[in-house]
């Protein structure tokens, strides 16, 4: 299973990259939000994803899946919310200013060489 | 801190009042202040020399950093000495003669003195220390001094221009020395130079000796303007007179002929170090007596004059290093090559600093240094005429000055090349005297060109700037003193030959004075018919004839392109430099966001994929893996078909709405591998997120809503494709080579019985692994409070511009 996941997340990082290589701003953060994606799967896989019983005690189970990793994740997906929330309204307001969402037309003035 | 340290940061302690002086009491030259310095420092000198010439030394130790082997270690003998009393003897006669020099009420006098105090300090620091970190900051020094009178008079574009080459050029050849230091360090564990000659037996086999050898040398040749680095000499004779004089003929264009001089025992074992002193040092003196003879500058012929008579000193130093394997001979002739080296050192310093001198004064009265204006001055300026007379004829080599006594111990050195069955000197060495003897016709030549043209031939008054008169008698003192000293070393050698010449010599080689040799130090004015003497007659022949047919032969000069001159080389090189430094950073640097992503992704799987293959390190182990299951690899299908349909969407809405199908069968991937929490954050959060996109994609402008499909580029498609493949690669590895055991064994042990709770992650976020939690609100927080400010404040920039 974890063969098919790392392979999953590479399908994942391969998307996210092409679209991060793109000219459109609002496609490369949509690349971004693909590449946690991949990295939150990725922290997931990699701690083994042997079956056991949901993190939560239960009276008479003793084989649980890995609780640290999931905590990991649960921090990481909030904090690329931030970002990505953050990055969107910038993409929104560098809309209103620039008028364009072309990467190739942003370049700074030449009184700012 | 003695005396002795006092004595050599006085020149730095008194700088510091200068300006105060220049500002407080503007009715007196503030060079008179600043004679008072170097004469103190000279007499206090003058009391050492009793002690060197008995052979001792004297160390005074100051430390500074002793825990890296650094300490201020002055260190005085016969050699150090020597040069001590020239910075601080001609340093007080180039003050008395600046003083005249420059006017008091046109120049910016505080700037002068205290880069010149700056410079005297520097200098004597250099010869005085005997360590080598401590001399290579006061050798910075020097560089930083001489560059800032170079460029005294900064509102001249050639000023700029010099001041420039001579940093570049010096600087480069003292960090190679730094190198040079600590290579010598790595050898000898000790940065004092006593200490290495004392170990300098052990060097020869080193590895490092040869490259330690080498980045020496060339922060002693840059320095010294040996070729191919005298190019910044003549540059720098944009300088004040007084400074040409001091810096550019007297004291820090010596500093490289001090170095080699002081290293000498270290390094003179090997044939390398003979072959490349003595080498470089004839070519010099051959290559800038050449070029000194079509300079039509005063000053210029001066400089590359210098530049010939310090490779004369330095090709005398590199064959004085053959003394070392002759030490069994009872009359060792190499001896004579590193006394001559001495002797012609002190009286370059008198005829080269008076000539300058006269130079200035020329330039002062007349106001032009061009001698195709010059001439005829003889009968308006008979004293500075006297003085360019003894100093032209002392510098080409005739009697009775005492640059004939030099002159004549140089040819003997030369000679001496044939007995010399070392090294394959007896083969190639045929060369040295052959390149003296035409060296010292040029020298002749322009000597003589130097006084004639300037003193003698047709007045052509109408041509100069102004009226031509005799220089007032303050201006003259200083080089007046210095042709007396012409005279007097001409007539009476042997005054120096014990106090000065013998000590600095048994300093050099001090080996042949531990095997017991002493150094006989006798110069004689007639030596009896031998071949030195007929060289002698030849060279002022043969220099008569090419003299007085020199318009015939001038042309040769413009033979070579200006392309192919070292000049152009410079300046070519500099330019390409900067052109090509230029065109270097446009080509990389494009301005585009995507380039740089894909510097990054290329350099990130390289690396990642080279190190994946040279280490060996992929490897699969299906024994531990979880077993798959339907549900998950239907999901999976899912997934990736709603990631690839983005790369394939047409209109924006349904790369927005894919993504949002992407992020919900994430959060079913969480279900599926019991994740509850996790499952639960990602369906809001996606949710959320999706709605931010929408609103983006609501807000785009008119223009470019225009809906296309992404254009396929290959090159992309390569890259991500690879950036895939290590990440699955990796992936892959990691998980199959574990090395230990989860430690999450013990949060489920201790959730309940530590942390009263059930749910684990929970209590791993709030408990065990509180701090993040903490942070990431502060993210959160941060994240808000800045979208806040992005939407609320607008327009704030727009306004000021």
């Amino acid at each position: 299973m974890e063969i098919l996941m790392s392979i999953v997340i590479g399908i994942l990082f391969t998307c996210a990259v092409y679209l991060m290589l793109s000219k459109s701003l609002l496609r490369i953060i949509i690349g971004t939000g693909l590449l946690s994606h991949g990295a939150h799967l990725l922290l997931l896989t990699m701690s083994g994803l042997k079956t056991g019983a949901a993190p939560v005690l239960t009276e008479g189970i003793t084989n649980y899946t890995d609780p640290l990793p999931q905590a990991l994740v649960l921090t990481a997906i909030v904090i690329s919310f931030g970002v990505t929330a953050f990055f969107l309204v910038l993409a929104y307001r560098a809309y209103q200013e620039l008028g364009t969402d072309n990467m190739e037309k942003m370049r700074g003035t030449e009184s700012h060489d | 801190m003695s005396l002795l340290h006092l004595a050599i940061v006085l020149p730095f302690l008194s700088a510091v009042f200068i300006p105060f002086l220049f500002k407080g009491l503007r009715n007196i030259h503030t060079g008179w202040f600043v004679l008072l310095v170097p004469l103190a420092l000279f007499i206090y000198f003058i009391q050492y020399m009793p002690l060197t010439r008995d052979g001792q030394t004297v160390t005074r130790t100051l430390e500074w950093i002793p825990s890296l082997g650094i300490n201020f270690i002055a260190h005085v003998d016969g050699l150090g000495l020597l040069f001590a009393m020239l910075i601080t003897g001609i340093g007080a006669l180039v003050v008395l003669y600046s003083i005249y020099y420059l006017a008091k009420e046109k120049e910016a006098l505080h700037n002068f003195y205290v880069y010149l105090l700056m410079f005297m300090g520097a200098m004597l620091g250099v010869v005085l220390s005997d360590n080598l970190i401590v001399l290579y900051m006061f050798w910075e020094f020097t560089s930083i001094s001489s560059f800032l009178l170079i460029g005294y008079w900064y509102d001249r574009e050639r000023s700029r221009y010099g001041a420039q080459k001579s940093m570049l050029i010096t600087v480069f050849g003292g960090l190679s020395m730094l190198g040079g230091i600590v290579l010598l360090y790595i050898m000898g564990g000790t940065f004092s130079i006593q200490e290495l000659i004392g170990m300098s037996s052990g060097f020869m086999t080193d590895p490092l000796f040869v490259p330690a050898l080498l980045l020496i040398l060339l922060g002693a040749f840059t320095k010294s303007a040996q070729f191919p680095f005298h190019i910044w000499l003549p540059d720098a004779m944009e300088a004040p007179t007084p400074v040409s004089a001091y810096l550019h003929s007297a004291t820090m264009v010596k500093a490289g002929i001090y170095l080699v001089a002081r290293m000498s025992p270290v390094f003179a074992e090997s044939e390398l170090w003979l072959w490349l002193v003595a080498g470089f040092g004839i070519f010099t003196l051959f290559w800038g007596s050449f070029n000194a003879v079509k300079q039509t500058d005063l000053k210029a012929i001066l400089a590359f004059s210098t530049i010939s008579q310090l490779g004369l000193i330095m090709s005398l130093l590199g064959l004085g290093a053959a003394a070392l394997h002759f030490d069994q001979l009872d009359d060792n002739v190499y001896m004579i090559a590193t006394i001559a080296a001495v002797f012609h050192l002190i009286n370059h310093a008198t005829f080269k600093g008076s000539l300058f001198m006269m130079a200035g004064i020329v330039d002062h009265e007349t106001g032009t240094r061009d001698i195709r204006k010059l001439g005829g001055l003889v009968n308006l300026m008979p004293i500075t005429f006297t003085i360019a007379i003894i100093g032209c004829f002392s510098m080409a080599g005739l009697p009775p000055f005492n640059g004939f006594l030099s002159k004549e111990m140089f040819l003997t050195g030369m000679i001496s090349v044939f007995e010399l069955d070392i090294f394959n000197l007896s083969t190639w060495g045929v060369l040295f005297p052959v390149l003296a003897w035409i060296a010292s016709v040029f020298t002749f030549v322009y000597s003589i060109k130097l006084v004639f043209k300037t003193f003698l031939g047709k007045p052509q008054f109408e041509k100069l700037p102004k009226k031509p008169h005799e220089a007032p008698v303050g201006m003259l003192i200083s080089p007046l003193i210095l042709v007396a000293l012409v005279i007097v070393f001409g007539f009476f050698p042997n005054l120096l030959s014990n106090s000065m010449i013998k000590p600095a010599v048994e300093s050099i080689l001090p080996s042949l004075v531990d095997a017991g040799q002493t150094v006989k130090v006798d110069i004689y004015f007639w030596h009896g018919f031998t071949p030195e003497l007929f060289m002698t007659i030849g060279i002022i022949l043969t220099g008569i004839v090419l003299y007085s047919t020199l318009a015939k032969w001038e042309s040769i000069y413009n033979r070579i392109p200006h392309r192919f001159t070292l000049n152009g080389l410079y300046d070519g090189g500099l330019s390409r430099s900067e052109t090509g430094g230029y065109r270097l950073t446009n080509g990389v640097m494009t301005g585009f966001m995507r380039t740089y992503l894909v510097y990054i992704f290329s350099f990130f799987t390289a690396i990642l994929l080279s190190t994946l293959l040279i280490t060996d390190g992929f490897s699969i182990d299906t024994s531990n893996l979880a077993e798959i299951r339907s549900y998950e690899v239907i999901l999976g299908l899912v997934l990736v078909s709603a990631a690839v349909t983005i790369l394939f969407a047409k209109s924006r809405l349904t790369s927005i709405i894919s993504l949002g199908a992407v992020g919900y069968s994430v959060a079913l991937f969480f279900v599926l591998f019991r994740a509850p929490d996790l499952a639960l954050t990602q369906l809001v959060i996606e949710t959320v997120s999706v709605a931010l996109f929408l609103l983006c994609f609501y807000h785009l402008p008119e223009i470019s809503r225009k809906e296309e499909r992404m254009k396929f580029r290959l090159g992309n498609a390569v890259l991500s494709i690879t950036v895939g493949l290590t990440m699955t690669l990796i992936a892959i590895s990691s998980f199959s080579s574990r090395s230990f055991e989860s430690i999450s064994q013990y949060h489920i042990d201790n959730v309940y019985e530590l942390a009263a709770g059930g749910n684990m992650v929970n209590v791993i976020l709030v408990d065990f692994r509180g701090f993040d939690t903490l942070f990431e609100i502060c993210v959160l927080g941060i994240a808000s409070f800045g979208i806040y400010a992005m939407v609320r404040f607008r327009g704030v920039g727009r306004e000021n511009e």
